[in-house]
């Protein structure tokens, strides 16, 4: 393909215009992580709480809370303090946390299995029930299946998670023994499956070990139910929201005229319309519950990334802090890649030139 | 120390509330495996496993299960010492040497021999490491520079030199605290990195040779210990067991009743209350060495006046207090050291008398009260307390304002000396009455930058003639004199000081009732899970 690197021809301009779209793309993202690096470090730096303090406690002499101080760089500049810290990224390493000592992406690395498992059922529920039932309440708009839809969707946001995860409990693994309890997975089957990826469903799964399996979906599906039921409310609102204006639209009279079957302009014309919306707001509910829920996490004992980071920022270990910020902040940029990408596959005037 | 978490005010309401509506529903059974104590626990404190290091609740009770030291204080009679790896001891005629015999074929877990080199290694690298616990030992005068020639083994025999003649229970006393635990010089000396004895591999591993060995630690997940077979005392009952992090009570609650838990650490008084009718669970409880208190700074104008001290003492509703707000998990104590200890006293003079406080205030020049503020850390008991104070101080004229904070953001202000009035809790560092001492009654120097900075330097209360009451009492070396002592000091320190003393900590486990020989020490590292039998 000699024609390609000659400029002028049309496929090396397409590929030079893809060159800089990638690149301003690249500048932005840095940017992004840059910006977003810089606002916790120093917000991180100006709270109240003394991360020297959680490492040597209260009785510590003068001397070594000196020496800690100084072992942490927190004499430095502010400036200074900064710059070290990109350094030490830029090289891949994020530090150690305080707490845990061990170096923060090894606890992310734990942390976040955790959390993914429980935010991916909980999205798959939330939409999967989500979309259909916010559908079926616009069409039949101010019938009862509207209107319980709302309700639910109402005590869905109305409800502390806390309080509903408690009872969840106490129904479904207390009284009825449907469910697993608190905690990733049972006591006994804790030393049974190898930590691979640290997805306990995956891990167990490829170790061949299904009744531990079973046993992790059983402790997985109760808190994902709430996170989902949480996130059923939000999108069956929007999607209700975005069909009643979809199925106002002229397109669907037209439609209609022509004759075509009602079930075929709902799910094929308006949903289809519907669908680039709504994208959006299921990537940032994702987004949302890959970021951690700490109550849910605390009711159910579930040791994910909220729990950490908050955790962390409690107690100013701002190396975790930190790497739990980037974390969340690649979910959210790779999320909204990935939607960008699918917007092209729905729509096709964003694939036009 | 670490502070004891107690979950919210709010949150134990709201979590009460649903499980009382729910209370009538017996839960199904499920149960743990047999030769495994599952222990769900708060253990968000735990920031590493060197014993050197270690000064967190959580951990104590780690490392009092996994690490030997020379001596034990027994659980029954905390004034008995018990050996452990030492054979036996000797104190020298004028007190400043103690020779201990080192057993003999002890083992770490790592099948390493237990020599006196590793004794004396384990007590000079605690110094040369100067963690935060390493003051129990260097208190004796010990340094960076003179640890290797004051501890040392020769023999069979370990050599502790100190530089006073302090009393000798006080200096085995010392020894018996976590930072004395002895570690496996072989072992730690083939992780070294760049000198540091192991230090950065202990903080997540484990070199001891304790009943039970410490498998792994999954910070705010899980602790799980394991049955060490080469112990030289009787070994452990269970071959496991895994402590839960587990923060929230109800959730421990939950577990616990279910089965799927065997100990749970950190039960509310009012989830308590509710399980006492349980017949699968029992409850055990011991006086922890902690106790709360208010304190007055002496920088306060009008906190500094000894009438106004003494009147805030009759402000508080002891009473109420102890019936409500620390129902199950404290008793009324109003002195600085906790019941166990040598000397601990139990006169509770005060009450709420609202008169003679008012006479009081009006003596000092305040008769209409005057303003104040409380720092304070939004948590249980603390709040309930602080805001009960408020009440019964406004009908002297006493008007307190509340600063809520986060813990560390209270304390930074306490060490800085910016409060007016401050509410804490402190805890026994090794299991002598001078640990204590030290703090509320002692204050060596009472400038800004003074090197020592007890709790009655927080305080800004100068205390000359206390101070060298105090530092007698921990030269007496007997110990009927010595308990006078103590007992003479909290006496004075009731009346004068600007700390009211409100409560002692209980601990309470709840339990399923299939276990045996659970028995919470007064210290964390004195609760023995390798103790306990499962049925």
């Amino acid at each position: 393909m000699t024609g390609a690197s000659s400029p002028g021809s049309g496929l090396g301009k397409r590929l030079g215009n893809q060159a800089s779209i990638l690149s301003r793309f690249a500048a932005t993202v840095l940017l992004t992580y840059l910006g977003l690096l810089a606002v916790t470090f120093f917000i991180g730096r100006v709270i109240p709480i003394d991360p020297v303090l959680s490492i040597v406690g209260d009785r510590a002499s003068e001397e070594l809370v000196r020496q800690v101080r100084e072992d942490l760089g927190l004499n430095k500049p502010l400036w200074d303090q900064f710059l070290i810290y990109i350094q030490k990224v830029l090289q891949g390493d994020f530090g150690t946390s305080i707490l845990t000592s061990n170096p923060v992406m090894q606890d992310i690395r734990r942390a976040f299995p955790a959390t993914f498992e429980l935010a991916t059922l909980g999205i798959l529920i939330g939409a999967g029930l989500g979309i259909p039932l916010g559908v079926w309440a616009a069409v039949k708009r101010g019938g009862w299946v509207d209107q319980s839809v709302r309700v639910m969707g109402l005590l869905g946001y109305s409800m502390p998670i806390f309080w509903l995860g408690l009872m969840a409990l106490v129904v479904f693994y207390a009284k009825l023994d449907w469910v697993g309890g608190p905690g990733r997975i049972d006591i006994a089957f804790e030393y049974s499956v190898p930590r691979v990826s640290g997805l306990l469903l995956l891990d167990a799964a490829l170790a061949g070990e299904w009744e531990a399996m079973g046993n992790a979906f059983s402790h997985l599906v109760l808190p994902a139910s709430l996170l989902g039921y949480f996130s059923l409310a939000y999108i069956s609102r929007m999607t209700r929201s975005f069909m009643l204006n979809e199925l106002s639209q002229e397109y669907v009279i037209t439609a209609r005229a022509k004759g075509i079957s009602e079930r075929r302009i709902i799910w094929n014309h308006a949903l289809r319309n519907a669908m680039v919306p709504l994208l959006t707001v299921v990537a940032l509910s994702y987004a949302h519950l890959l970021e951690g829920s700490v109550l849910t996490e605390t009711v159910f004992a579930w040791p994910g990334l909220g729990l950490y980071i908050t955790n962390s920022l409690q107690n100013a270990d701002m190396n975790a802090v930190l790497g739990g910020t980037v974390i969340v902040g690649s979910i959210f940029i790779g999320l909204n890649l990935f939607t960008d990408f699918l917007y092209r596959v729905l729509d096709p005037r964003t694939r036009a030139e | 120390m670490r502070i004891l978490q107690r979950p919210s005010l709010r949150l134990s309401l709201v979590c009460a509330l649903s499980l009382a509506m729910l209370a009538t529903m017996a839960p199904a059974q499920a149960a743990t495996p047999k030769d495994t104590l599952v222990v769900v626990t708060a253990m968000d404190d735990i920031v590493t496993l060197d014993p050197a290091e270690s000064f967190e609740i959580s951990a104590g009770e780690i490392m009092g299960n996994a690490y030997d030291r020379l001596v034990r204080y027994d659980v029954a009679d905390p004034s008995k010492l018990l050996p452990d790896v030492a054979k036996s001891w000797t104190v020298s005629a004028d007190g400043k040497t103690i020779t201990f015999e080192i057993k003999d074929g002890l083992k770490f877990a790592s099948g390493n021999p237990l020599t006196a080199e590793d004794v004396a290694f384990s007590l000079q690298r605690a110094v040369i490491l100067g963690k935060t616990p390493a003051f129990i030992l260097t208190q004796f005068g010990l340094n960076k520079a003179n640890v290797a020639e004051k501890v040392r083994a020769s023999g069979k025999t370990v050599v502790f030199e100190i530089d006073k003649s302090y009393a000798p229970t006080l200096v085995l006393n010392c020894l018996t605290a976590n930072v004395a635990s002895i570690v496996d010089k072989k072992l730690l000396m083939s992780k070294e990195q760049n000198g540091d004895m192991g230090y950065a591999w202990l903080k997540t591993n484990y070199a001891g040779s304790g009943p039970m060995k410490i498998r792994e630690w999954r910070a705010n997940e899980i602790v799980t210990l394991e049955k060490n077979d080469s112990y030289w005392g009787a070994k452990s009952k269970v071959n496991r067991v895994i402590y839960r992090h587990v923060k929230e009570a109800a959730t421990q609650r939950l577990l616990l009743e279910k089965g799927d838990a065997d100990i749970a650490r950190n039960l509310t008084p009012q989830d308590l209350d509710a399980v006492a009718s349980n017949k699968d669970i029992k409850r055990t409880s011991t006086s922890k060495g902690y106790v709360i208190y208010l304190s007055l700074n002496q920088k306060h104008p009008a906190l500094s006046k000894p009438e106004v001290r003494e009147a805030m003492k009759y402000l508080l509703d002891y009473s109420a207090i102890g019936q409500t707000l620390i129902k199950n998990i404290g008793t009324i104590h109003q002195n600085f050291l906790p019941v166990g200890l040598l000397g601990a006293s139990t006169d509770n003079p005060y009450k709420l008398d609202v008169e003679r406080a008012k006479q009081l205030l009006a003596k000092a020049g305040y008769p209409n009260g005057f303003k104040v503020t409380i720092d304070m850390r939004t948590v249980q008991p603390y709040q309930g307390i602080t805001e009960s104070f408020q009440q019964t101080a406004k009908r002297a004229g006493i008007e307190i304002e509340i600063i809520p904070g986060d813990g560390k953001q209270t304390l930074a202000k306490y060490r800085a000396r910016t409060h007016d009035i401050y509410i804490g809790q402190w805890g026994a560092d090794y299991w002598d009455p001078h640990t204590n001492a030290d703090t509320f009654a002692r204050n060596p120097n009472n400038a800004d930058d003074a090197k020592d900075k007890p709790l009655a330097w927080r305080n800004s209360w100068d205390i000359p003639e206390m101070t060298k009451k105090s530092d007698t009492a921990m030269f007496e070396r007997d110990a009927a004199k010595r308990r006078v002592m103590y007992q003479d000091i909290q006496a004075d320190f009731r009346k004068t000081s600007p700390f009211i003393v409100v409560h002692q900590i209980n601990e309470v486990a709840a339990f399923r009732s299939n276990l045996e020989e659970l028995k919470l020490g007064p210290t964390s590292d004195a609760t023995y899970m390798y103790k306990v039998n499962k049925r």
